[in-house]
């Protein structure tokens, strides 16, 4: 039995050991980050040498973070817009497409997605040549489009998933006891898919908050969004308002996702 | 099941104009732009006027092109291996793990993925700089006499992709391995396989078609990764995101930076079909 024992308890430790240091490389980060953004220092330095509230105060400041304000509005502007639209397609396709097999249906599914593969440069290079030739020169509502393009697949994704899972069972009696189509769809498929649809449109969303190639290209200088801004930040001199920018990123970013873990399972729905 | 699902019996029409708003996006945003991009591809002249295949022949005649193509797919190539030296450790734990432990991995999977590319791009800066994290621990334990330059170096931008992209591994793998029957570890342990051969005979072989999926999120955001490119590697070492976005927005040569974006995409897709390949065999070796 001293052999089997071996085997157990060194796989425990080896993967138990393994497993703590992957996690702790894949966490590590985003707590670095939050540290940093209370420095007292002048620079990006670690370990900071005190704790302070400065710079989180530099970026409250309107006068001296105006540019950072406005850009954090547009993104907010461009993000809301972005999922408004976007999760309406996306749950209007995933209707019609829910359960069909045929070979025009799964074409369509396939080019939903397809933005998730492709190289996101060569379709904000792509819709840049495009607007451009066009003459359509209204920068915000291009990076919208934009940004619809390339999100839109996550909550396509999400939104016909929980599609599949309906029964379709439900909706034929529901049918067969005389409800027509729309009171079927608003008192059958609508509260059951509701989770499905929050899922998606909050993945939409913080995918165009976060994005960098489609504004890059499409956006000028008035509609500048915080993720271009964050990193001229970085390219240039390294301002350290950079951390705190990031530190209330993370902080947003952990409140949404634990608001919607709790009402959505947003855990069960990236599968 | 004669209508679609929202609609009992909406019929043919119906489903159309349910999928028409979407089709027509997409027809308008998507592939228009993307046709119009292969066209500009193919225009000789800066003005695009000339129809011809002189960015082809001018992108395919310079090493130094070649080169950059390569050094990208290498890029892809290292932080796939990479992460998947970190994502099985964790997908194996999760395999392992009750469901309450479940829900802890997969939300500490989920934060840095919810989290900006760029938040986590400017995280690396703070671990590799001269006066980041890893100097100041490897100058205080007198490990090393002054601070390694780890900021624009190939090896500086692999380590901190492997932890961005790591997510994009993970997701697929624990969604297969999740599904797997927990009686199957069970009954190779009750037939008398050890741990570690329960792992390389059952564990494994049925996470391959997660990793196959794993693999290719990571491959093809790894090579895209622009702003990890540019910030972290520097203005030395040059990809082909980077690439496009010089001759496009600096040099203003439309046609080449769409040549060069068609010969990403080609080039990214072929490795697309070979690892999906690799999976569907995977797939046939475990149910065939």
């Amino acid at each position: 039995m001293a052999s089997f024992d071996f085997d157990r308890w060194s796989y425990r430790l080896v993967l138990g050991a393994l497993g703590v240091m992957a996690l702790t490389i894949m966490v590590a980060p985003v707590i670095i980050v939050l540290v940093v953004s209370f420095t007292a220092d002048n620079a990006m330095r670690f370990p900071p040498s005190g704790f302070s509230w400065r710079w989180y105060e530099a970026l409250l400041d309107t006068v001296q973070s105006s540019q950072i304000h406005r850009a954090a509005l547009n993104t907010l502007q461009v993000g809301l817009w972005a999922t408004a639209i976007g999760t309406a397609l996306a749950l209007l396709a995933g209707l019609a497409l829910a359960r069909r097999r045929g070979a025009g249906a799964r074409s369509a599914d396939t080019l939903f997605v397809t933005p998730l593969m492709l190289p996101q440069i060569a379709f904000a290079l792509a819709a840049l040549v495009f607007f451009s030739l066009i003459g359509f020169d209204a920068a915000k509502p291009a990076v919208i489009i934009g940004h619809i393009v390339v999100c839109v697949p996550l909550a396509y994704k999400t939104i016909s998933a929980s599609l599949s899972q309906l029964d379709p069972a439900l909706l034929e009696s529901s049918s067969s006891l005389g409800a027509g189509r729309f009171r079927t769809f608003r008192r059958i498929t609508l509260p059951i898919i509701l989770p499905g649809i929050a899922a998606g449109a909050f993945l939409l969303f913080m995918a165009s908050k976060d994005n960098v190639a489609v504004s890059l290209f499409l956006s000028d200088a008035r509609t500048n969004m915080l993720p271009i801004r964050m990193w001229q930040m970085m390219e240039g001199t390294l301002d350290v308002r950079v951390a705190a920018v990031s530190g209330l990123l993370i902080f947003a970013t952990l409140v949404l996702m634990l608001a919607m873990e709790r009402t959505v399972r947003i855990s069960d729905r990236l599968r | 099941m004669g209508g679609s699902i929202a609609v009992p019996d909406a019929g043919r029409s119906g489903r159309m104009l349910l999928l028409a708003p979407m089709l027509l996006f997409f027809g308008a945003f998507f592939l228009a732009p993307l046709l119009l991009l292969v066209v500009v591809s193919f225009t000789n002249d800066q003005e695009m006027t000339v129809l011809g295949t002189a960015q082809f022949e001018k992108f395919l005649s310079d090493r130094f092109n070649w080169r950059v193509l390569f050094e990208t797919l290498l890029l892809g190539a290292k932080v796939v291996a990479c992460t998947t030296l970190l994502a099985f450790p964790i997908a194996i734990l999760f395999v392992q793990a009750g469901p309450k432990l479940r829900r802890l991995l997969l939300m500490l999977i989920l934060l840095p993925l919810l989290t900006s590319v760029v938040v986590r791009t400017f995280a690396w800066i703070v671990i590799l700089a001269r006066e980041g994290v890893v100097n100041s621990v490897l100058l205080s334990m007198g490990i090393i006499g002054a601070p390694l330059q780890l900021l624009h170096t190939e090896m500086g931008l692999i380590i901190a992709l492997m932890q961005i992209e790591l997510p994009l591994m993970l997701l697929p793998l624990v969604s297969v391995l999740s599904r797997m029957d927990p009686n199957l570890i069970a009954a190779s342990q009750a037939l008398g396989a050890g741990s570690w051969r329960t792992l390389r005979r059952v564990i494994l072989p049925l996470s391959l078609p997660g990793y196959a999926a794993g693999v290719l999120l990571v491959f093809a955001s790894a090579t895209a990764a622009f702003v990890s490119q540019s910030v972290i590697g520097g203005g030395r070492l040059i990809y082909m995101p980077v690439f496009v976005y010089q001759q496009a927005t600096t040099l203003f040569n439309w046609p080449f930076a769409a040549a060069i974006s068609v010969i990403l995409v080609i080039a990214i897709s072929m490795v697309a079909v070979g690892v999906n390949q690799l999976g569907r065999t995977a797939r046939g070796n475990i149910h065939g």
